[in-house]
This record gives C-alpha cells, structure tokens and sequence, in this order.
C-alpha cells in the first residue's frame, strides 16, 4: 500500500523545491506519493525536468492560482 | 604472441566499471567534460551545488515581466543532456564561511573570490559526496588560464589536495597539461582520449561541442555569483553596516534580490516592490516583517526591514506612497500591517520625488 507525503515548498525559489523534493523522496519507499505545493513558476520546469532525469514519475500537475501541485510516484531508488 | 593475449583475454576478471561525479555548473565546460569522461566507459552522475547566491533562475522567477524568459534550470539541462542522474546539494549554510569570513581576503565586489576557494569547497564537498556514494572519482570543467586566479597551473594541484581529492580528481579538458591523476595512471581512462585546452580562447570548447552535436548550451557571462555583482554586494554591505555584524541568513540574501532598497535612516530600510511578481514574492514575507500596502490608490507592496518606531513608520508610508498610483494626491491612505498579523490604517502626503534622497538608494 503506498503511503501518500505531502511537501510544502511555498514560497521557496528554485532550486530550492528541487532540492527538498529529491531529499524527501530520498526518506520515501519505492511506490509512495510525494505531494508537493510550489509557488516559484521556475517549478513548472524544474521538477518536472528533475524527475524526468532521477527516473521519478509525476503523475499529476496541478495549478490553482499562484499555487503548482505536483503529485510525484517515487518510481526509482 | 596472438594466441598469448586471447588467453590472457579471457581468463582475467571482467573490470569494475568505475564511477566518476562530474561537478556540474550548467555550463559548457563542465557538460563537455562529464561527456568526455563517459564516452570512455565510465558510469557518470552529476553534482551540481547550491550557495544561495546563484543568479540563475532567481529573480527570473520572481519578476512578472521576465516571465516569458527562459527559465530553465541549466544544470538540469545539462544533466538531461548528457542522460545522467543529477544531485543537487545544499551548501549554502558551509557557504556563509566562504562569504563572512575574508581570510583570504575579498576580490573584486563583495566576491570573497580567490574563486579558488570556491572551487576547493565545491571539490572537496564533491570528493566527500563521491566518497560516501561509493564513486572513484571526480570531474571538474576545469581549464587552465581560463579564470586568472582559480583556473593557474601552479592552483591546480594546491586546489586539489586541499579539497582532499588529490589525484582522484580529473580535469578532462585540461588533463594533457597537468600531471597523470589516478584514473589516468590505473587506466580507467585513457588519457590519450582527453585533452589539453588552455588559455581564455572559448574555441577549442565550442569545437568540441560541435563534435558531440551540443547545441544552445547556456554561456553565462562573468559567472553565476550574485556576490561578483555591484549592486548586489552594495545592499549586503548596507545590510552587514545597519546590523553591525557579518551576519545572513538565506531569507536575507533572498530579498537583497528583489525589489528597491531604501534607507532613509540608519536604523531601517524598506523594501519596495518594482511590479506585481515582486508583490507576490514578498507577500510571502509578511508573517515575518512590518509591511505597508497603499489602500486609497494601487501601489507597491513594502517590507521594512530594521528596528523602527511610530515616525519611521509614518516616514516609510510616505515613501510608499510616493511609489504608489497616488503620488500625485493630496494624501494617500496606506495600511500597516505588522508580522503578528495586527494592523492600523493612516492616511499620508505621499513624499515629493526630490525628497527621496538619492543616497537613501541602497
């Protein structure tokens, strides 16, 4: 059963978000969900090209107002 | 002869396949030199270390009208490139060693530069990151005389023994000048395959590109250190004046970023929207400073940072309102908001535009 985590990066400037979110996946096991709310638009583009590169899928990218979710499987150790 | 070597061939044990970090800063040099490496054989993955000083992406990201920009995180990018893993590490706090303590002085602005210090941090937290992963070497995009102080021959090993590394690191684009390091001499890379670039010329580099097919790679000018520029080092040296110590914390740095810095008086400094990204960017701020907000006319958003009394306060909002849609008003009515969330209204004559002194400018 996967567990679901969530990731507050508000207000943070990338690199930042980048970094928390690999530190957190990191402490995760293989299949959980990392939940992680943005406010730098820089995320947009980073998260998304970091997981793309450490093998992590992001399943789902949401965007409300000046708020991004990204909901990211942690598919690779 | 023939036969003697297939024999040898087949009963010797298959080689480890060796690992190499490559630091990589997002630029050309350090892509071409990760790549090098790899077309060898060797497993490569990236490092790529964050001092909260770096320029990229930053106020970018903050100001509204640099939106339609590109903003791509070059390191990523290079990673991406080059189908290698990229770690990205948090220095910034080791880093403030760097900046508050001069030891060896300062270079040019603010940048505690002797460059190669920087450098020797980065290498030595690398090696320590390669060690504890299990990696046997390092990369850097180092090449000689291409940075006049970091990038010297006689630097080079100086920097590589202090960062710990020693002969584990390889410098791909400069190798053939320098001494053979470990890999070099244990032949997990063949060091007839790297090369001997030297000197400022970028040429060899963008030839080399060219082979490999890289194609708009980033070209950062005067480095990625927000400490190399003027005006940034100006505010950090205002901020270290007015708290009477070399101190920071990463938030500080942040906001040395964004927005007009004015200081009417020693004891404190507003911090001025220029536009609505700012506005946003330092709206996340407002648990943590006294802020203003224009009510009767549309304006900027304003931190003030320091210790301030009711004048300095009413000082402030005229100033604010002096950037505020109201300007040209009798009055302007401006909210005071301080960080526990309490709150009072006032109305003020917006200041006159020659009464903001130039030197109140930070």
């Amino acid at each position: 059963m996967s567990k679901i985590h969530e990731l507050d990066c508000s207000n943070l400037l990338c690199p930042m978000p980048v970094i928390k979110t690999q530190n957190a996946l990191k402490e995760l096991a293989l299949g959980d969900i990392l939940e992680v709310t943005c406010t730098d638009p820089g995320t947009l583009s980073d998260i998304p090209t970091w997981c793309r590169i450490n093998q992590q899928e992001v399943t789902e990218t949401k965007e409300q107002e000046r708020t991004i979710i990204f909901t990211i499987k942690k598919t690779a150790d | 002869m023939t036969q003697a070597n297939s024999v040898k061939k087949s009963t010797t044990a298959p080689q480890k396949q060796r690992k190499a970090v490559a630091l990589i800063s997002g630029g050309l040099d350090s892509l071409l030199a990760a790549k090098v490496i790899q077309e060898q054989g060797i497993h490569v993955e990236g490092i790529n270390f964050y001092t909260g000083f770096c320029v990229e992406g930053h106020t970018h990201a903050i100001r509204k009208k640099d939106k339609d920009k590109q903003k791509r995180n070059n390191s990523l990018w290079v990673a991406e490139q080059l189908g290698i893993k990229l770690h990205i590490i948090d220095i910034s706090e080791e880093y403030k060693d760097i900046v508050l303590n001069p030891k060896h002085g300062y270079g040019a602005n603010l940048n505690p530069c002797l460059d190669c210090k920087i450098f020797m941090v980065n290498q030595a937290q690398a090696w320590a990151w390669a060690e504890e992963n299990g990696f046997d070497f390092i990369i850097t995009g180092e090449v000689i005389g291409q940075r006049p102080k970091s990038q010297r021959k006689e630097t080079m090993p100086i920097i590589a023994r202090e960062s710990g590394a020693d002969d584990r690191l390889l410098r791909p684009l400069c190798a053939k000048n320098l001494m053979p390091t470990l890999p070099e001499r244990e032949g997990w890379v063949d060091r007839e395959q790297l090369y001997g670039f030297s000197g400022r010329s970028r040429k060899p580099q963008f030839e080399l590109a060219k082979q490999f097919g890289f194609e708009d790679f980033a070209q950062p000018a005067g480095g990625c250190c927000f400490l190399t520029d003027a005006n940034y080092s100006a505010k950090l040296a205002d901020l270290w004046d007015a708290r009477g110590e070399r101190r920071y914390e990463l938030d500080d740095i942040m906001l040395l970023k964004v927005g007009r810095h004015i200081r009417p008086k020693a004891n404190f400094k507003l911090i001025v929207s220029r536009e609505e990204g700012e506005n946003n960017f330092l709206t996340g701020y407002k648990k943590q400073f006294t802020s203003i907000h224009t009510v009767s006319h549309g304006g900027p958003l304003t931190l003030l940072d320091g210790s301030f009394d009711k004048d300095d306060i009413k000082l402030a909002a005229q100033i604010v309102a002096r950037y505020s849609g109201g300007k040209g008003a009798e009055s302007v009515t401006v909210q005071v908001e301080n960080y526990n969330g309490t709150s009072y209204v006032m109305d003020v004559p917006p200041m006159a535009a020659h009464e903001v002194k130039e030197e109140w400018h930070v």
